[in-house]
This record gives structure tokens, C-alpha cells and sequence, in this order.
């Protein structure tokens, strides 16, 4: 069974590395208007399930519809259109070390728009202060800038094209309480004024606390728990509350 | 044994796909043409240095030792068109292929390596981009450019080595020396030797791309993937030669 409402659709997929299979049949659905954290410790397949969803990856069986489309049979070039509806933040945010903050902001539009030079710059400017940066950080490399701010101009990128769901690969990763708290708040604030979907992963119980309608937990390579924040925060799974209170074994 | 054999298959396997894969993206959109622009000054203006000094005196050493051999049979005479033709035929394109070559296709593999293990070649594919049209294709088509190009420049200053060298040390008369050198060589044998330079200009960015492409590991894998494509490309521009003369020979030479 499919939903034709939903834009993300996983159904029992499975996906291996060699002889190791890290996720054994994990299914879930991401209506418009939610964000759905998927938690889980490192190496429990988080990223691996975000970058399934993207397309970067192929799944060893079961499907995965965006929009509608089941993509695991899909070749790049059909993936492409899809991705651009799609924003992905990468964990190390992925900013292309050779542009400017300007150019790498710009890149979508540039990419896939025949937007004038002028009436790009007004848009980087806006989701560059969306994301809190100034005007002041666009001739800078990447190599120049702060963890938080790179992640932020990660942001910007993934926002400028205006996708329908934005995926984000531990936010929080690498930055300090503060930024923590900050990227958080931006998640949340993004709901209401650029994109209202999203698929948050992290291990950070804070931030799934600040940004989530639903929650994942996934351990060894399957859905402990799915559910509102409330419902799985009091689950009675005793793996669950293992991860959740910092005393699961990996 | 069984993983070296894997390996090997599968390289030669990646080659070959990323090589179908360019074919299958060779129609660029417009404003990528600015890319391909922007190649053929990094691998080929930034490299003439190394391909002539190598060809002007690979040239002139080759006119010294061929004079002092060659005299001892009262040949001293055909050094012209000995040089000549160890120069266009194999010398400028193999020597220009193997030092720029490794120069260009490590820079290559360093590239795109380190962007693939910082995920930057991720980041393109997620934002929609076609990352063999924006990062391979106008690699390879510059290499069809430049390479060709470069090996033309080497050629001539490789014979005008040889002959500076003559006339220099051993007082040949360069109007006799350049007479019987344009007797006995002719288009066909420049031909050849910018024919295999296309090919090799082919082979170099395919093997640096797929290998920056494949590299695993962080930035030791990064080390070792670059280590490998100097290695590659010189293996596989002196092993495409011998089957590269022999079919140019075929199609330039039929007869024999």
C-alpha cells in the first residue's frame, strides 16, 4: 500500500555494506507540514537511510517513493529533477571548497536558472540572512569560515532552490552547545517560512526535542520505536530508553 | 591472487563504464563549454614548460648520439630524418602524454578525490546537477584539445633540437640537413603521432577522473589513489602505444 499524500515514502528497505546489513526492513512516511527526527547512534544507518532517500544510494530491496515516484529503479539523470526538490544539509556541509559563500549559495539558481546575476545576489543575500549570516561573509571561502557558519551557509544552499522537503544529516554535529541551540531554532523557524517538511537525523536528544512532530529511533538497522515526540520519549521498549538515556551498546 | 584479479576487473570494469558514461554526456549545455575553456588553460598552457624543455632536449640528445653512431657508418647524413622520425612518431607524443600526462592526471585525481571524500561530489548529485557533464566531460574534451596541441609544439621543437645540435656540434649544413629530412618524412608520419596523442589525451583524464572518483579512505586513500594515477597513466600510455602504432600503421600505411 502507498499514499499518494505522502512526498516521502520508505517502504521496507534493506541495504548492505559487503556482509554487513545495516538497515533490515525500515519503513516510514513523511507527510507535507512535519518533520520526522530520526535518531539513533553512530553507525545504526541514519545517514545511510537519508542518502537512500536522496537517490546517492541504491537499495538492496523494498521501495522508496518521492513525490509519488518510486526511485530505486530510477538511472541518475531520471533522479536529478527529483533531487532538486529536495534540499539535503550535509553533516560536514558539503560547501564546495573552490566557490566563494556567494558562489555556493548561488550554485542552484545558477545551475538551474536563467535568474539575472542581480536578482540572484538579492536571493543569497535573503536566505544567507535567513540562516543569520551577513552580506559581510560573501567573498569568503568555506576553508574560511566557523563550523556553525559553514553549516548555515549549508543551509542557505539547500533553501535557495526552494525544495519541498529538506533532508539534514546531523546538524548539530561538531558544534558547540550555543550553535546547537541556534541550528536548532533555525530548523524550527524554517517550518514556518520557507519549508514545512523535513527529515532531521541526529543522535542530539535536544535538538529532536526543539524541532520534531514525529520521531524514528532506529537500532540495529530497524525502527525501535516511530511516533509522536511524547509517545516515543515514553516508550517502554527497553532498547529505546537504553538509547535514549546514553546506555546502549552499539 | 583472487583479490589483486578483483580489483584489476574491477578497475578496468569502472574505466569502461565511466568511459561509456562520458560518450553517453558528451552534449553539453552552452554554459559549460566556459568549463572546458577553462580546462585547456589549466592542463595546457600551465604545462608547456615541461613538454618543451622535455621535447627541445630529448631532440637535441637524440641528434647527438644518433651523429656520433651513425658517422662510424658513413650515415651521418640521414640523422635529419632519423630524429624526425623518432620524434613525430613516437618521442613527442609519448614523452608529452607521459610528463604532462602524470602532471595533469594526478592534479585530476587530487581534485575530485578530495571532493569526494569531503562529499562535495555528493553535494553536486543532491542539488541536481549531472556530475559527469559538469566534472569529467569537459576534462576529457579539453585533453582532446590540449593534447594534440602540445604534442604539434613538442614535435617542432624536438626537430629543431636536433638540428640546432648538428649544425652546432657537428657543423652540418642546415639547408642539406633540412632538405633530406622533408625528402624522407611526410604528413603521414606527424599524423600518426598526433593521432595517438588524441588517445592519449583520452586515456589520461579517463584514468585521473575514475580514479579520483573511486577514491575511499580519507586523505591517505586521497595519497594513494594520486600514487596510482601517475603509475596508471604512464602504464597505460606506453602499453596503448604498441597498439596504437600498429593500428595506425594499418590506416596510414595499408600496404605494408
Amino acid at each position: 500500500m502507498t499514499d499518494a499524500a505522502a512526498l516521502v515514502e520508505v517502504i521496507d528497505v534493506r541495504k548492505a555494506f559487503e556482509a554487513v546489513e545495516v538497515l533490515k526492513g525500515v519503513s516510514l512516511r513523511l507527510d507535507k507540514g512535519e518533520t520526522l527526527v530520526v535518531m539513533g547512534g553512530s553507525g545504526s544507518g541514519k545517514t545511510v537511510l537519508l542518502r537512500l532517500i536522496d537517490g546517492l544510494l541504491h537499495p538492496d530491496g523494498g521501495s522508496i517513493r518521492l513525490f509519488g515516484t518510486a526511485i530505486e529503479r530510477l538511472s541518475e539523470d531520471e533522479l536529478l529533477p527529483l533531487r532538486r526538490r529536495l534540499g539535503y544539509v550535509f553533516q560536514g556541509a558539503a560547501l564546495f571548497d573552490s566557490l566563494t559563500v556567494e558562489e555556493n549559495v548561488a550554485f542552484p539558481l545558477a545551475e538551474h536558472t536563467s535568474v539575472g546575476e542581480r536578482e540572484i545576489r538579492e536571493r543569497v543575500l535573503r536566505f544567507l540572512s535567513l540562516v543569520g549570516l551577513q552580506e559581510r561573509v560573501l567573498p569568503l571561502l568555506p576553508s574560511e569560515l566557523s563550523g556553525g557558519m559553514r553549516k548555515r551557509v549549508g543551509i542557505a544552499r539547500a533553501l535557495i532552490g526552494q525544495p519541498d522537503v529538506l533532508l539534514f544529516d546531523e546538524p548539530t554535529a561538531g558544534l558547540d552547545p550555543t550553535n546547537s541551540k541556534l541550528v536548532g531554532e533555525l530548523i524550527s523557524e524554517l517550518g514556518s517560512e520557507v519549508c514545512d517538511t523535513s527529515i532531521v537525523v541526529t543522535h542530539d536528544l535536544e535538538l529532536t526535542k526543539t524541532v520534531a512532530d514525529r520521531v524514528a529511533v532506529l537500532i540495529q538497522g530497524r525502527f525501535a520505536a516511530l511516533g509522536r515526540l511524547d509517545d516515543v520519549l515514553s516508550s517502554r521498549d527497553a532498547d529505546v530508553q537504553a538509547f535514549l538515556s546514553g546506555e546502549a551498546r552499539q | 591472487m583472487d583479490t589483486y584479479l578483483r580489483r584489476t576487473a574491477m578497475w578496468y570494469g569502472g574505466v569502461g563504464l565511466l568511459t561509456a558514461q562520458v560518450l553517453r554526456s558528451l552534449a553539453l549545455p552552452p554554459k559549460y563549454f566556459r568549463l572546458v575553456v577553462v580546462e585547456i588553460e589549466v592542463m595546457g598552457v600551465r604545462s608547456l614548460g615541461v613538454a618543451l624543455t622535455a621535447s627541445i632536449f630529448t631532440g637535441m640528445v637524440f641528434a647527438l648520439q644518433s651523429a656520433v653512431n651513425m658517422a662510424r657508418f658513413g650515415a651521418e647524413n640521414y640523422v635529419g630524418p632519423l630524429v624526425a622520425l623518432a620524434i613525430l612518431r613516437e618521442l613527442g607524443p609519448v614523452l608529452t602524454a607521459i610528463l604532462v600526462g602524470g602532471k595533469v592526471a594526478s592534479g585530476i585525481t587530487a581534485e575530485l578525490g578530495s571532493m569526494k571524500v569531503t562529499e562535495q561530489i555528493d553535494a553536486l548529485r543532491s542539488l541536481g546537477v549531472n556530475h559527469i557533464k559538469r566534472l569529467i566531460v569537459p576534462r576529457v574534451l579539453a585533453a582532446l584539445v590540449v593534447f594534440p596541441l602540445l604534442t604539434t609544439l613538442a614535435d617542432f621543437l624536438g626537430v629543431l633540437g636536433g638540428m640546432l645540435v648538428m649544425f652546432a656540434e657537428r657543423g652540418a649544413d642546415m639547408y642539406a640537413y633540412l632538405n633530406t629530412t622533408t625528402y624522407w618524412v611526410i604528413p603521414r608520419d606527424f599524423l600518426m603521432g598526433i593521432g595517438k596523442s588524441v588517445f592519449f589525451g583520452a586515456i589520461i583524464t579517463l584514468v585521473g577522473c575514475y580514479n579520483g572518483l573511486d577514491t575511499e579512505g580519507g586523505t591517505e586513500g586521497l595519497g594513494r589513489a594520486t600514487t596510482a594515477t601517475v603509475v596508471h597513466v604512464t602504464m597505460g600510455v606506453i602499453v596503448s602505444d604498441f597498439f596504437l602504432t600498429k593500428l595506425f600503421i594499418i590506416l596510414l600505411w595499408p600496404a605494408r
